[in-house]
């Protein structure tokens, strides 16, 4: 049973791994087993990719907070409106964040200041989970579930408020980020979830993800999902009944038997993949079962997520 | 019609492998300068980052910032006959190449020393949005140029989506210009005259904000990269008409579900709206298996006759599962090459172990490679 005790007592909860590895889904489903739990959630996109609309089958979702079920909130974050709101929220009179934001001086600043657009994203992530919002007339949240960008660039996206609190050295930015930093690296305050794919490469990446988090950032990983795991469908048994019918069978009926075949060997990959990543990492690692289905979609969430009810 | 990456490639001497993470790109990669290496090529793969396993058993444990040639002996061993073709990796390291341009380029030794010391340099080299697919060009274009490989093949660095590929160059470049900063942040000077009187108020702002080393530091920046900004642009638009012409083919590599699919057009679309030459399509992990005419009752009943009708009902209802997912992929296989008329998309089946030697090139090859070599075998 996957571990999620703890994970979602935690404000904010970053799901992270490398690309293609169901961030999106995991992300979704643990923000629906939370709101489940009678917490309200919000699930913060930060690719602009709107893979929660598209899996929930709506408008894209944008700078807003929406709900997409009862206590599952979602936002999609970019840096653009994230670096509005920081203006305005830091510059008490609104016609002087105006010019600031629409100037071009200050966009050029924005865009060669290193990391600058990254941290209004994480601002506005560290924002939503504040017990008393900085935002007008906002609820804030039990839980806030990131989404994380692919890691690509190692851990560069949680490491972001450290290395600019350390660019940035003195004034109002440079100690909000030392603020979020801290934040960030409180294993009460923060959880972090690997998920992980039962291959090879995501195996490494992940273990190594793991080290990174731990040695070069600091925040202690909780749980890592190994995702898409092929159930063992057939006994070893059934297998060698299988493999003898082969031989005599034609058609659609051998069609059948290979798929049977192919079926076990890729579950039975996919165990190994499971021991050597529980080799690998220091943390626990559950797993999270293959969706059969051809289309992505709420049901699938809900299945998905009924796996972390405990 | 799908023709194969031999054709694919023929004439090339630049392939770039674009693809947005998890769809296969670095063992694509690998696999296509395998095969190309095996039919005579002197190749040279770039990749960010290699598979440990695969390199290992390649002997490439030690792969740097430069290239070294995959033991031909390991060709023989695999049973292939390379004649002329060599196999060469490297792995790009954004940071080294970003370090080894400035030493080359700087105008002199005190800028050098400036700028390789500056702090934000020292964040952008590493960190920054862009800096890997700058120099993951600048490396392209520097062995190019060395001439001594018939192909490159380039593995994209992983992004959320394959445009970023194509963007952040100019981003970074942009940047490291950086033109009206270098206005702004002389506030005393021209820049307060063409900026008007606003500025003053927004400079202090800005400090009130970031703080005013930040400031000073990109002041320094600038000032310590204003002497290379030229060489920089020169370059970039020298590999812009290099990734434009035709020796260079861009080929995309994707899955076969519904995302990855629409990200593929969305890409090939952009490829020529920006006037660089689109080679085709590679879909990777496709589910082939399970692809039947019969119905559920039928092939039941089938099965019935050959296992006990527990297992025989297990079987169907695992073939059930299979046949949706082959379904689904080839519908958007048949939909891909619909939204891209006359491009040749490539497939190559999931297969059920992960590829960690060159037998498992080889076995991808067999699909990437597959009318070549039936036409060689024809031919011969």
């Amino acid at each position: 049973m996957p571990r999620i005790v703890g994970l979602l007592d935690k404000r904010i909860v970053v799901v992270t791994g490398k690309g293609g590895v169901g961030k999106t889904t995991v992300s979704l489903a643990l923000g629906l087993a939370a709101a489940r739990a009678g917490k309200r959630v919000i699930v913060c996109e930060v690719s602009s990719q709107e893979n929660a609309a598209r899996i929930f089958d709506r408008p894209p979702i944008g700078f807003n907070e929406v709900e997409l079920r009862k206590n599952l909130w979602a936002i999609s974050i970019d840096p653009d409106h994230s670096m509005r709101e920081y203006l305005e929220l830091q510059l008490p009179v609104k016609a002087m964040s105006d010019l600031l934001y629409k100037s071009r001086v200050f966009n050029y600043l924005a865009a060669a200041t290193p990391g600058l657009r990254e941290m209004v994203t994480i601002g506005k992530i560290w924002e939503l989970a504040l017990e008393t919002r900085k935002k007008k007339r906002a609820t804030p949240y039990d839980v806030v579930i990131v989404d994380a960008p692919a890691t690509g660039h190692g851990v560069g996206f949680l490491q972001t408020p450290r290395t600019f609190a350390e660019i940035a050295r003195v004034g109002p930015m440079s100690k909000q980020a030392a603020r979020i930093d801290a934040t960030l690296t409180d294993p009460n305050e923060t959880g972090v979830a690997i998920v992980a794919l039962p291959e090879e490469m995501p195996v490494n990446e992940s273990a190594k993800l793991e080290r990174d988090l731990i040695d070069d950032v600091g925040i202690c990983v909780d749980a890592v999902y190994m995702n898409a795991v092929f159930p063992e469908r057939f006994s070893k048994q059934e297998i060698k009944q299988i493999e003898a019918a082969r031989g005599g069978a034609d058609g659609s009926a051998e069609v059948a038997l290979s798929a049977a075949v192919d079926q076990s060997r890729r579950a039975a990959a996919h165990r190994e993949q499971l021991d050597r990543l529980r080799e690998l990492v220091q943390t626990p690692v559950s797993e999270l079962p293959y969706a059969f289905s051809p289309k992505l979609g709420p049901a699938q969430i809900q299945e998905l997520s009924e796996a972390f009810d405990g | 019609m799908a023709e194969s990456v031999w054709e694919m490639l023929d004439g090339k001497r630049i392939c770039i492998c674009a693809g947005s993470g998890g769809v296969g790109k670095t063992t694509t990669s690998a696999a296509i300068a395998a095969g190309m290496a095996a039919r005579g090529k002197k190749v040279a793969v770039l990749t960010i980052d290699p598979a440990k396993r695969l390199a290992d058993s390649l002997g490439l444990a030690e792969l740097g910032n430069t290239e070294s040639q995959v033991d031909p002996a390991l060709f023989e061993a695999a049973g292939v006959d390379c004649g002329d073709g060599e196999l060469w990796a490297m792995m790009l390291d954004a940071k080294a190449t970003f370090d080894e341009t400035v030493r080359k380029h700087a105008a002199d030794d005190e800028s050098r020393e400036r700028i390789l010391n500056n702090r934000i340099y020292q964040q952008i080299s590493n960190a920054l949005a862009g800096s890997q697919e700058y120099m993951a060009m600048e490396k392209l274009y520097e062995i190019y140029e060395e001439g001594r490989y018939d192909l490159l093949v380039l593995d994209t660095p992983p992004s959320r989506n394959a445009l970023d590929f194509l963007e952040a160059p100019r981003r970074l470049l942009q940047f490291i210009e950086g033109r009206s900063m270098q206005l702004f942040i002389k506030p005393t000077g021209f820049g307060m005259k063409v900026l008007g009187r606003g500025t003053g108020v927004m400079f202090s702002v800005l400090k009130r904000i970031t703080g005013l080393d930040l400031i000073e530091d990109l002041s320094e920046f600038f000032s310590a990269f204003s002497g290379m900004v030229g060489g920089f642009k020169e370059r970039a638009e020298k590999v812009n008409e290099l990734l434009a012409q035709d020796e260079s083919t861009f080929l995309v590599v994707c899955g076969p579900a519904d995302e990855p699919i629409a990200e593929a057009v969305f890409f090939h679309d952009k490829l020529e709206e920006s006037g660089l030459p689109f080679g085709g399509v590679i879909v990777n992990k496709v589910h082939t298996e399970g692809r039947v005419q019969e119905s559920e009752a039928q092939v039941a009943k089938e099965l019935r006759a050959c296992l006990d009708d527990q297992l025989a009902a297990k079987v169907a209802e695992n073939l059930d599962d299979y046949r949706a997912l082959a379904e689904r992929d080839a519908r958007n296989i048949v939909e891909l090459s619909a939204k891209m008329s006359g491009v040749n998309v490539i497939q190559v089946p999931y297969l059920a172990e992960d590829v960690h030697d060159l037998e498992g090139l080889m076995e991808i090859n067999g699909h990437l490679f597959a009318d070549a070599d039936e036409a060689v075998a024809v031919a011969g």
